[in-house]
């Protein structure tokens, strides 16, 4: 099917939005939309989310021949389907350009990086050896199809064991599940991708690009790294150049990036894993919320605020402007709104800008001159009694702050 | 057995003339959108739940994305491509509609419009079938553009569902009369599901896009809550 044109109107907005340093979901031009990873009942299952861009990975291995030229090692294949269920404009069966690039970048990153050890996928030298198989499938396309499978098929890599097997003399023993348990894989190392699109001839730079954002962006940069600083993929594509600054910054930020991923995909693993020894439930029936309408579900901030005004809006502007189940969240939080401002989780810097957490200023907004705190105070007031409900109330707090 | 009404039915559901008979007999029944009369019960095509409205009116209310192109449906469009003498614009339906350069107010051979690929038009159905491609105008039966024609100046575009679409378009819409009390913009939405709104500055715009989204599965009064939370801040971002 045909995908919907991109009209002029929102190029334009998305272009003057971004030279503005905003982004459409409030997210900061470095930030990671929300990252979910999940395993199934199946070893080598593995899915994530990132944002609405969904993506499952399965590893599974068969015995078979190593390569000719190479045999001591086992063999790895890397596989990404891009079905109309992703987006209506990929096609069944015919591989898009896109999907090419995709599949290519994936090998690359999995295959070239050496993260898995072939020489211990050998069983019998020449003769047999495994062929382990990555299967990513797009479930959901919402920009950044990369980073989701990279992450995906990483976390299947390392959440996959294969059957064990012993050799005596001429005998190859392949063990069955419930003879012997399986063994993990040995990876080295887990690179993963961070994608950074470009606008405007490389002067504006953001991180984790949505779907509107990269039918948009001229140019775009992929990064594969680990988190011990080894450089493992770099591809640039688009019409741009770029300076070697701006590379070198990228990778600095795609280390932090790519160290924070690795500690989450960590985590995911080892919540699965006590979840298995335990014997509880685990694998995707857990991702299904039951006591919802909707299947979509926005998730919830939860930021510890104090009760006043300020910190309520600097939640809001740091949580994403859209979620409006995050700010039924909020209300709680709403209905303490009490003249005096407690001790609190909230460092006030000037007024009318409050800080929850780590983080510091932020180096976006301009933070009002000592001159212009007047002017900004009037405006603040005429504003106010432009609005009709709630005025009582509202202009109470507006005071205490105002002091 | 009266019919469910405000019930949620399943395609392959079956109803029988009586069963559907208003309560103050009225001999013809007006089947909307979902039903179809068969032989001589009443299928269900659409799962949704089930409407009345008197006289004697019935139809599925069910939620979907995909527009089909009804005649008469005022839509918004995308320009695509430009052949000859007609541009063909996405309305988001299967087929690409048609748009003539002459179905606008004032064009002429030889003053042709200023439409550009890539604008937005707001235009009407003018033939929909599902045996022909649709064919829009920018124009009305007596010439006059009547706020038809390519939007221009800013403002952005998004896609809802074709539901929240129309209830933009009721007269009573709770979301807009409480946005309009505290924000000042122009909006327009076509029935096909494409919205398209302007505000002050690109900070409001959002806000009122990201408020429109959200407010799909609310009900009345967490609207006005979430109306009352989204133009606070938005003030405080713009002191800021």
């Amino acid at each position: 099917m045909r995908e919907t044109p991109l009209s002029n109107c929102e190029r334009e907005f998305i272009l003057n939005f971004i030279a503005q340093q905003k982004r459409l979901d409030g997210r900061n031009a470095y930030d990671y939309r929300d990252l979910r990873i999940a395993f199934g009942v199946s070893l080598g299952c593995c899915h994530v989310e990132l944002g609405k861009t969904r993506v499952l990975a399965q590893v599974s291995c068969e015995v078979g021949e190593p390569k000719q030229t190479r045999p001591h090692d086992g063999v790895l294949y890397v596989n990404v389907e891009l079905s109309p269920m992703a987006c209506p404009s990929f096609e069944q069966g015919r591989q898009s350009e896109e999907g090419i690039e995709l599949s290519r970048l994936m090998e690359r990153c999995l295959k070239e990086s050496r993260c898995l050890d072939m020489e211990s996928l050998c069983i019998v030298s020449g003769e047999k050896a495994w062929h382990v198989r990555v299967d990513i499938h797009v479930l959901n396309h919402e920009g950044n199809i990369l980073d989701c499978a990279s992450i995906a098929a990483i976390s299947a890599l390392a959440h996959f064991r294969r059957p064990d097997v012993s050799v005596h003399g001429e005998e190859i023993t392949i063990h069955t599940l419930e003879d012997r348990n399986p063994v993990p894989l040995s990876l080295h190392h887990m690179p993963l991708l961070v994608s950074f699109a470009f606008f405007s001839q490389g002067k504006f730079m953001l991180v984790d690009p949505s779907s509107k954002e990269e039918k948009v962006m001229e140019g775009k940069m992929v990064v594969g790294m680990n988190k011990h600083r080894e450089l493992c993929t770099l591809q640039v594509t688009g019409q741009m150049l770029l300076l070697k600054e701006q590379v070198l910054r990228c990778s600095s930020i795609a280390l932090t990036k790519v160290t924070k991923i690795t500690e989450l995909i960590h985590e995911a693993l080892d919540k699965d894993k006590q979840a298995r020894l335990k014997g509880e439930k685990h694998g995707f029936a857990m991702l299904v919320s039951g006591d919802r309408v909707t299947a979509n579900r926005l998730p919830t901030t939860e930021v510890k605020v104090d009760t006043l005004e300020i910190s309520d809006e600097m939640e809001r502007s740091q949580s994403s402007s859209e979620d409006g189940e995050s700010q039924s969240g909020n209300e709680p939080m709403e209905e303490q709104i009490v003249a005096t401002p407690k001790e609190s989780a909230v460092e006030i810097l000037t007024k009318g800008v409050g800080v929850i957490g780590e983080g510091g200023t932020s180096t976006w907004l301009d933070i009002p001159q000592a001159d212009s705190k007047q002017t900004a105070a009037k405006k603040r007031k005429h504003k106010l009694e432009k609005m009709e409900e709630d005025e009582g109330s509202s202009e109470e707090e507006e005071k205490v702050i105002l002091k | 057995m009266a019919a469910p009404i405000g019930r949620i039915v399943l395609p392959g559901d079956t109803f029988s003339f009586e069963q559907l008979q208003p309560p103050d007999e009225h001999k013809k029944i007006l089947l909307g959108p979902g039903l179809r009369e068969e032989k001589a019960e009443i299928k269900v095509l659409r799962p949704g739940i089930l409407r009345f409205r008197k006289p004697a009116v019935y139809w599925i209310d069910c939620h979907h994305k995909r527009y089909i192109p009804a005649k008469g449906d005022s839509v918004i469009g995308i320009v695509n491509q430009k052949v000859g003498d007609i541009f063909r614009v996405d309305i988001g339906s299967s087929e690409q509609a048609s748009l003539s350069y002459l179905s606008f107010e004032g064009s002429t051979k030889r003053n042709r419009p200023d439409v550009k690929v890539g604008d937005i038009v707001y235009s009407k159905l003018l033939v929909a079938n599902k045996d022909m491609e649709p064919e829009i105008v920018c124009i009305d039966s007596y010439g006059r553009s009547s706020g038809m024609g390519v939007i221009r100046n800013g403002g952005f575009l998004f896609h809802t569902s074709l539901n929240l679409a129309r209830k933009l378009l009721n007269p009573q819409c709770t979301l807009l009369k409480c946005l309009g009390n505290r924000f000042q913009f122009e909006i327009s939405v076509g029935v096909n599901g494409r919205v398209w709104v302007k505000a002050g500055n690109d900070v409001q715009t959002i806000a009122l896009v990201n408020s429109v989204i959200v407010s799909e599965f609310k009900d009345n009064d967490q609207i006005k809550e979430m109306c009352k939370r989204i133009s606070k801040a938005v003030v405080r971002m713009e002191i800021d």
